[in-house]
């Protein structure tokens, strides 16, 4: 034991060192806890994945159970890959650095199990809400409103633990990893109350406070800022501190860090729009976030290069080493993710990528090599360490680190070749001008083969994370679990006082103005938002086109039905403005079209075809029957069969408190609408019903199918009764190529 | 799009407390030795509790 951990300090004239040295204890309990978290649920998440993924090219087998289908399962899998597995991940890798890193314990045990525990009801929650269809649609925000807020209570209780720890230190330099934890506590935050505003309808169901065009760019404000302050700031922190630690060398440089830290916190805020190009986003703020995604990638591989060149002259422990042949891989999967994000929000590229699997090809090199293998490698490193024993076995490590890779091989590459197919056969043009391919299905029916190895990447990657729980498990039986680390360190702030003080009470003192200062700024934020939000948003004289009018009741709850089953998962409702998408789909989408969309439904992904303008396109017969069997109207489509729309009673109770909170958000029903509305939709699902008998169909009236085919024949049809050939309200949008 | 107000001053906001940071990490000494905090993290382990672990 040495107490004197940095070499300046050892000439500064102490008058007595021996009392000034302070003996405390690191808590590993809430480490191990969050790292036995973390494996379960990485088991659930990634299961969850390889189920969607099975449904993409066997639609049966969801067992048409409504619970179990893709789009219901996709935020399943998405949410707790994210938030279960890598953010348990990331708190086992925070709570064990901060305490070495500051040399303390953290600042509360009683805040420390609030939040595991808290965070991990949330993590239950969300996988018994989000298959009964209790979704905002809203992509990585999916969870309703009493969850939203449970999540910004435990975070403000993570937030206020790390910082208390960070205050409370020994040790006066804040070493890199803490900014990036710092960075991440204080974004997430901010982000998620933003853009989880919502008006509440029921205990289940809240309308966006946003709408269409608005309610997009604040989405993806989020969206992108979730993969830059949830996958990527804790995960480069704990690089900064396993990394080192794992290889025994100090980071190849510190000044890079510090330049890297700060540019890449300033700059990702404002990269969002590049996950809305060429849509009916104006064009500026389109260019806007290509430009700075486009600069992200300078501190992006700093930070790479940094990471790698830590292990200069130690390659030769990387070939030994699982631990560290995970980091590599982590780090160079982070590279090889940050070169092509730039690259993706480069709009002409965009143009072919967006909403082809090129993008989900694009995230799991990031998900699965990033913080996948990282998670791996600090979990191999880390669980050792708190049994004080050695690995069970470097060898089935070493295994699973091949296996790991050559799943994650099996899965991006084929979804490289399907997005780049798709992107080029939707944009094929025969010589005479016509679409090549103009039914959707075929695009589909070419990539299947693709969905099928992935499929087979997905469970090479599942089999190696049972194997990486196993052998963790044997690590944890052969050692001796040491819950309470002591060690020993000096204050700084009993050196530069040059006598010791008498501890916490002070320092307690001292340290208060900053806990405050950050409380009141979450408090301030809070506060402010709430107030301010409503009065430019809702009172906002949006750029609407006269002959688009706010959705009947019998609609409404339509399309809250296409939000409970989640069919912007493969559905987008955004046409782009290329030749190629308008002969498809007809004419291109306008921002003014979804001034009464809460939330918008968009989409980011065409696994079917665009449903814009699907209004009128088919007879309702032709719906019902889709929606029963796709395979009756569309031989070979991969949609799932919809059986319990056409069983389920529609639910109507809550129709007058939803109309009331659609015009809560700004939509102009006019007043009183509520009582009338259960007889307008009555009515409409009565005509829908008598046409759907003149199409050999007999339906009861009181079905969902009736509601979803309504909303359906609604989609995008305004425009088309406007009294001149439509003309654009607000600008900004140019016909492409 | 009028969204944008609300969005451009949280990040302007956001971006100043980072830039705030970053002046009181220099002013307080965070990084006039940019050289031992490579280090430090190196040297804290107890070796009582780590002699031999996973090497």
């Amino acid at each position: 034991m040495t107490n004197a951990a940095s070499p300046p300090r050892d000439q500064r004239p102490t008058p007595d060192r021996s009392s000034t040295v302070e003996t405390f204890r690191y808590d590993n309990r809430i480490v191990r806890a969050f790292a036995i978290a973390t494996v379960i649920w990485g088991i659930v998440g990634m299961t969850a994945g390889l189920l969607c993924a099975v449904q993409l090219f066997f639609p049966g087998a969801n067992l048409d159970f409504q619970f179990v289908t893709f789009g219901r399962l996709r935020p399943v899998h998405t949410n707790a890959v994210i938030f279960a597995f890598v953010g348990n991940g990331m708190f086992m890798g925070i709570y064990y650095s901060v305490q070495r890193l500051c040399k303390t314990r953290m600042l509360s045990d009683t805040l420390s199990w609030l939040h595991f525990w808290g965070w991990n009801a949330i993590i239950v929650a969300a996988a018994i809400t989000l298959p009964m269809g209790f979704t905002t649609s809203k992509e990585y925000a999916e969870l309703e409103w009493p969850i939203k807020i449970a999540i910004a209570v435990i975070w403000v209780v993570f937030t206020i633990n790390l910082l208390g720890a960070i205050v409370k230190r020994r040790e006066k330099h804040i070493y890199v990893a803490i900014w990036f934890y710092i960075a991440t506590a204080l974004t997430v935050a901010v982000l998620h109350i933003v853009n989880g505003l919502e008006v509440p309808v029921t205990l289940w169901k809240g309308y966006s406070i946003y709408a269409g065009v608005q309610d997009a760019l604040v989405q993806w404000w989020y969206g992108h800022n979730a993969v830059a302050f949830v996958l990527t700031t804790p995960y480069l922190g704990m690089m900064y501190y396993y990394l080192p630690k794992a290889a025994n060398r100090p980071i190849f440089s510190y000044r890079l860090s510090i330049i890297h830290f700060w540019a890449l916190i300033f700059i990702y805020i404002w990269a969002g729009p590049h996950h809305l190009l060429y849509t009916a986003l104006p064009d500026w703020a389109q260019s806007l976030g290509m430009v700075f995604s486009i600069m992200l990638i300078a501190p992006s591989w700093g930070g790479m290069l940094n990471g790698l060149l830590t292990l200069r002259g130690a390659w030769d422990k990387v070939r030994q080493d699982p631990v560290l042949k995970f980091m590599v891989a982590a780090v160079t999967a982070y590279g090889m993710a940050t070169l092509e994000g730039p690259a993706l929000a480069i709009k002409t590229v965009n143009s072919l990528s967006h909403y082809t699997d090129w993008t989900i090809a694009h995230v799991h090199t990031g998900a699965l090599g990033w913080n996948g293998m990282l998670t791996f490698s600090v979990l191999y490193w880390l669980l050792p360490r708190l049994y004080n024993t050695k690995l069970w076995s470097v060898k089935l490590a070493n295994y699973h680190f091949w296996i790991a890779l050559l799943g994650m091989m099996f899965y991006v590459i084929p979804m490289y070749i399907a997005g780049i197919t798709e992107g080029m056969m939707w944009k094929q043009f025969t010589k005479e001008g016509f679409l090549q391919y103009p039914n959707f299905l075929e695009t589909v029916q070419q990539i299947l083969p693709f969905y099928r190895l992935r499929a087979i990447g997905g469970t090479l990657y599942l089999f190696g994370v049972w194997l990486m729980a196993y052998n963790l498990w044997r690590t944890a039986r052969a050692g001796q679990f040491v819950p309470e680390e002591e060690a020993r360190a000096v204050s700084w702030r009993s050196q530069t006082l040059a006598h010791a003080e008498p501890a916490f009470t002070h320092r307690w003192l001292e340290s208060k103005p900053m806990l405050l200062a950050v409380c009141a700024l979450i408090a301030v934020l809070i506060g402010g938002m709430i107030e301010i939000i409503p009065m430019i948003v809702v009172k906002e004289n949006v750029p609407t086109i006269s002959s688009v009018k706010p959705y009947t009741p019998l609609e409404v709850l339509g399309r809250d039905i296409y939000i409970r089953e989640g069919c912007l998962a493969c559905h987008s409702q955004m046409i782009r403005p290329f030749r190629s998408e308008t002969e498809r789909y007809g004419e291109y989408s306008k921002a003014g079209e979804f001034v009464y969309d809460h939330p918008f439904l968009w989409g980011s992904k065409r696994i079917g075809p665009d449903l814009q303008r699907i209004g009128g396109k088919y007879p309702n017969a032709w719906h019902y029957n889709h929606l029963d069997d796709p395979r009756s109207t569309s031989p070979g489509s991969i949609m799932p069969r919809y059986l319990w729309l056409l069983s389920q009673k529609l639910d109507t109770t809550s129709l007058p408190a939803r109309i009331g909170a659609l015009r809560r958000v700004g939509v102009p029903y006019p007043a009183g609408f509520e009582n009338k509305a259960l007889d307008d939709l009555n009515q409409q699902a009565g005509k829908v019903v008598a046409d759907l008998k003149n199409g050999q169909v007999t339906a009861q009236p009181d079905r969902d199918i009736i509601a979803v085919i309504a909303y359906l024949q609604r989609l995008g049809t305004d425009i088309k009764l406007a009294p001149k050939p439509v003309a654009e309200a607000a600008g900004g949008l140019r016909a492409g190529n | 799009m009028i969204v944008i107000y609300l969005l451009i001053p949280l990040g302007i906001v956001t971006a100043a407390i980072f830039l705030a940071g970053f002046i009181w990490a220099v002013r307080s000494g965070q990084y006039e030795d940019t050289c031992t905090p490579a280090l430090r993290p190196l040297i804290e382990d107890n070796p009582k509790n780590h002699k031999k672990a996973n090497e």
